[in-house]
């Protein structure tokens, strides 16, 4: 019922605007506002454009400089960010300028030459000098963009140093998987058709560089030194995004990438600097993934370079906690791979050969 | 000159049975071939699809700007999309933006857009009877029609409506088992997309083929109206660029269906290695941007164009660098084929590759700025009038300076990679092609609304539509730059789970009121837009002064668009407020020998010439 009550008074509501307006036509039509060749409303347009510039701009200034309730710049944690964010600051500046002087233009002619009786507009079909200038600025101005760009771009694409800590990352539906070389700083081989449950990241064992490869719980980062990150995915294309490192790279099943830059700022020394004691890095992802794209988190540490490698030593091999796998290790290499996973003799053997038996 | 030969007996043949013979509704209203009422066909559908889209973004705004809102009064509507918490289903919100994106970009404003004015100016503006092949254009708006049914069948699936992002990537497209959305839903889609494709190419023959043979006696291509240029490009555009849409569609259709593995490659999911060995799913990227940065120019170029017109018309000022608009259109048109893989900067791309679209891509920005510099040239000592569409093409212009400046950080390779997928890009893309191209559409409806149905729309509600709509969209817009420099990811649910992305939600929930507003603003033109097909002012012959051909035509033009022969051409479509001139404009048809008071230097031989021919 009173649902239907609500539909009649809508209806009822409708009606009455529909005939208001019907009436101010019809007045309007009376008035002989149809012979006229200017619209009744150009002067208050011509005001109202003016004045959506002047609010315009000054919104524009306010939140561009503090106005906003959040920060959002992000601080930086990287060597190369610091590249591309003057980058972004120099071309924001430009951009800036350019949109404040033709927003002005725009809207100020509109404003000046608004439709006066017995005036006449100008015939200026061209001007060909002026439109070379025009053509010429741009290009110039974008050239001296194009090469900034492309001479940040190359750096950062570059090959990574010799020295980088080489860390594996994998996306999968809804999570990140990463892997350490271990101490002979070798990634070893992986094959997603080794992929199961537990050997999530499909680790190759038959070769000999995967028997000390680690796989910890976040990502762990050293302060200072170049980290080459090898990407892939298990399922569908997912992105290693992480805002703070001004770093991103799809993570493509079947086509491995890569992505190498250098942490400036541990978290500790992040925590100091937002003063926020919560404060972590985190691994976003940045593809369209599926359901759970929005909650795709990986947490990450960054620790001072003595601390990094304190902890690096500290970790266990995979196969050592899951020595269920040295049955997938070649028998001529058993041994070497319990030397590499650091796997104590006597029990491991015994769980090897059961798990040959159950093989 | 065969051209002309069949132009005459065109003429002949028309005037032979010109007026009336009745047409039953069904050949005159629903399978007509006349352009004029496939051209409305295409409008009325695609405010349509236009409200549908537009709807489905009010709804995943509220999800994002009020996440704790409870949302069981949306239940009669979505149904089980809507969980026991009240929530709306995260599967579906993608789907949500996978359908607002499609539907805008295909069926709104490539389809509503070019479709409409291509088929209602072409032969208007160009001095022809019709198209140049009926059938074909009458199949055009079916074949869309049948694509949008398709389309919009697919909503009311079990598994819900495809849901991997309008660009559709594989894998997650391809496996039923990453996203609901990519069963039945996904099959649709793509079935839908060829039909809708087929729509196009039929429709792009007929354009290019009628502008070029069609054109009426002394209409050249350098006294074309931009309208029909910017068509003329964007067919040639659509014509180049859909055929590999349909090939990347196609090998999409295998590997989902038949077992091939041209994108696959490597996958393990729902506990199985997937037998797919060797492809790749960058080849897809690479054969959807072929096709995906075109698109983008095939929505914007037919807005400049109508822009164009209407700037000049309301000015009362000829289009300042008329060939230098032409050039950067040419110019816009071949770039656009060659900048693809700046949308795939951060795949894994070669990097000397990601150069060298880096610097193509920023190259296209110099005719774009010559654009925006002329548009705003020819306002310049002008003798402005506010009509509504005019209002329209100033906010267009406004739209695509600021939405073309943020274009400069995302070409850029090196800024991309932190900006890539953000909402920077999503604030990018909506003011450059999104709202820009919507506003050259409205623009283009108010401005030829009196051709079209004989009436005039209300100007006091196209100002209040326009301010609303206008305003609206930079509050919704602009304040996404911010989000997206903050690194707020696109195509995000929720930004609960990151530390990163708990700031910006009072900004986040003004955006989704400015976003609603403005959807709900659009009412006022539909009110407007079906008010006055009825019951509007009736307009007068030429009621906004202007040159070009539509306005000789009687007040409803019939079947065949001029009663008498066709007019001829003698000059410019631009000629406003030329000094000597009685009036502030002088339409195409007239001789220049009839105006020797306005003749400049170089024009009065010719008007010699084309004294004595008579």
């Amino acid at each position: 019922m009173l649902n239907l009550i609500i539909v009649i008074a809508v209806v009822l509501v409708l009606a009455i605007l529909v005939t208001v307006f019907r009436v101010i036509t019809l007045v309007n039509v009376a008035k002989g506002e149809g012979s006229k060749s200017v619209p009744p409303t150009n002067r208050i347009n011509a005001i109202l454009l003016i004045l959506f510039l002047i609010a315009g701009l000054f919104g524009f200034f306010y939140f561009s400089f503090g106005g906003l309730q959040d920060d959002f710049v992000l601080p930086l944690a990287s060597e190369h960010g610091a590249v591309t964010d003057r980058l972004f600051w120099i071309t924001m500046g430009i951009t800036c300028f350019v949109f404040i002087v033709t927003q002005i233009f725009l809207f100020g002619f509109a404003y000046k030459y608004q439709h006066k009786e017995g005036n006449k507009a100008d015939f200026y079909p061209h001007n060909n000098k002026l439109e070379v200038i025009w053509t010429a600025i741009p290009a110039v101005v974008l050239a001296i963009l194009i090469v900034s760009g492309w001479k940040a771009w190359s750096d950062i694409t570059g090959k990574a140093p010799d020295n980088a800590e080489v860390i594996e990352v994998m996306g999968y539906q809804f999570s990140w998987s990463v892997r350490y070389p271990g101490a002979d700083k070798n990634l070893g081989d992986s094959d997603f058709q080794k992929m199961d449950v537990t050997n999530t990241m499909g680790i190759d064992f038959t070769d000999q560089a995967s028997f000390d490869d680690f796989i910890p719980t976040q990502l762990v980062l050293p302060k200072g030194r170049p980290v080459l990150l090898k990407i892939r995915a298990k399922d569908v294309i997912h992105s290693v995004f992480q805002p703070h490192f001004r770093m991103q790279m799809n993570a493509v099943p079947g086509m491995p990438t890569r992505f190498w830059f250098v942490p400036t700022k541990t978290t500790e020394e992040m925590r100091e600097e937002t003063g926020n004691p919560d404060f972590n890095y985190e691994l976003v992802c940045n593809k369209i993934c599926g359901y759970g794209h929005f909650g795709m988190k990986y947490s990450i540490l960054v620790l001072e370079a003595d601390e990094y490698d304190q902890w690096y030593a500290d970790q266990q091999a995979w196969l050592k906690l899951n020595d269920d796998y040295l049955s997938e290790v070649p028998d001529n290499l058993k041994e070497a791979a319990r030397i590499a996973a650091g796997i104590d003799n006597v029990i491991s053997v015994d769980k090897a050969d059961k798990a040959l038996v159950s093989n | 000159m065969s051209v002309a030969d069949i132009q005459i007996e065109k003429d002949l043949h028309h005037d032979g049975h010109d007026d009336h013979h009745e047409q039953s509704f069904i050949s005159k209203y629903i399978f007509s071939t006349d352009h004029k009422t496939i051209a409305k066909q295409f409008l009325i559908t695609g405010i349509f699809w236009a409200l549908i889209g537009g709807g489905l973004s009010v709804i995943f705004r509220l999800q994002l700007g009020f996440p704790d809102m409870e949302l069981y009064w949306l239940k009669p509507l979505l149904g089980k999309w809507i969980t026991a918490e009240g929530k709306i289903d995260s599967e579906f919100y993608l789907a949500l933006v996978t359908m607002h994106g499609t539907i805008m970009v295909f069926f709104v404003l490539t389809a509503g857009l070019s479709g409409t004015f291509a088929n209602f100016l072409i032969p208007l503006q160009i001095g022809a009877r019709d198209m140049a092949s009926g059938f074909m254009n009458m199949l055009s708006y079916w074949f869309f029609f049948v694509s949008g049914l398709i389309m919009f069948i697919s909503f009311f699936l079990e598994t819900g409506p495809a849901s991997g992002g309008w660009t559709v990537y594989p894998p997650l497209s391809a496996l039923p088992q990453a996203i609901q959305g990519s069963g039945a839903g996904m099959t649709m889609w793509l079935v839908s997309m060829v039909f809708f494709i087929a729509s196009t190419l039929l429709g792009g023959i007929n354009y290019i083929t009628t502008i070029i043979n069609m054109r009426t006696e002394g209409m050249s291509f350098t006294r074309l109206p931009l309208t029909v240029w910017a068509l003329f490009l964007t067919a040639i555009l659509g014509l180049l660029s859909f055929p590999v849409l349909v090939a990347a569609a196609l090998l999409l259709v295998f590997d989902r269906s038949f077992g091939t593995s041209f994108y696959l490659s490597d996958i393990y999911i729902g506990g199985e290695a997937l037998p797919h060995m060797g492809g790749s799913p960058i080849l897809y990227q690479h054969l959807f941007w072929f096709l995906g940065h075109p698109e983008v120019y095939i929505v914007i170029l037919p807005a400049l164009g109508i822009t164009s017109e209407i700037i000049s018309t309301n000015s009362r000022k000829p289009i300042f660098g008329y060939r230098a608009m032409i050039g950067s259109m040419l110019a816009i048109g071949f770039l656009s084929f060659i900048v693809w893989a700046h949308h795939m900067f951060v795949t894994g791309l070669n990097p000397f590759l990601g150069s060298i679209f880096m610097f193509l891509t920023l190259i296209i920005a110099v005719p774009s700025a010559v654009k925006a510099f002329n548009y705003i040239t020819t306002l310049w000592r002008g003798n402005i009038k506010f009509t509504t569409a005019m209002l329209f093409s100033i906010g267009l212009v406004s739209f695509f300076i600021s939405g073309g400046l943020t274009g400069i950080f995302l070409g850029n390779s090196a800024l991309d990679i932190n900006l890539h997928d953000t909402y920077f890009v999503v604030a990018h893309f909506h003011l450059v092609m999104g709202s820009a191209a919507f506003f050259g559409m409205l623009a283009g409806v108010y401005h030829w609304f009196p051709k079209m149905f004989g009436r005039m729309m209300d100007e006091r509600l196209g100002s209040i539509h326009f301010w609303l709509t206008f305003v609206g969209v930079y509050l919704v817009f602009f304040p996404l730059h911010y989000i997206g420099i903050a690194g707020f990811p696109r195509r995000y649910y929720s930004f609960t789970s990151f530390d990163a992305f708990q700031t910006f939600t009072d900004l986040n929930s003004f955006v989704s009121i400015a976003a609603a507003l403005t959807f709900f603003a659009q009412f006022i033109f539909l009110f407007n837009f079906f008010y006055s097909i009825f019951a509007g002012r009736k307009a007068s012959l030429n009621p906004w002064k202007s040159n070009t051909l539509e306005w000789t035509t009687p007040r409803l033009p019939g079947h065949g668009n001029w009663p008498g022969a066709i007019p001829k051409v003698f000059r410019w479509a631009y000629v406003y407020s030329k000094p000597g001139a009685k009036d502030d404009f002088i339409p195409q048809t007239v001789p220049l020998s009839e105006t020797p008071e306005s003749n400049l230097p170089n024009e009065v031989e010719e008007a010699k010439a084309e004294a004595s021919k008579k």
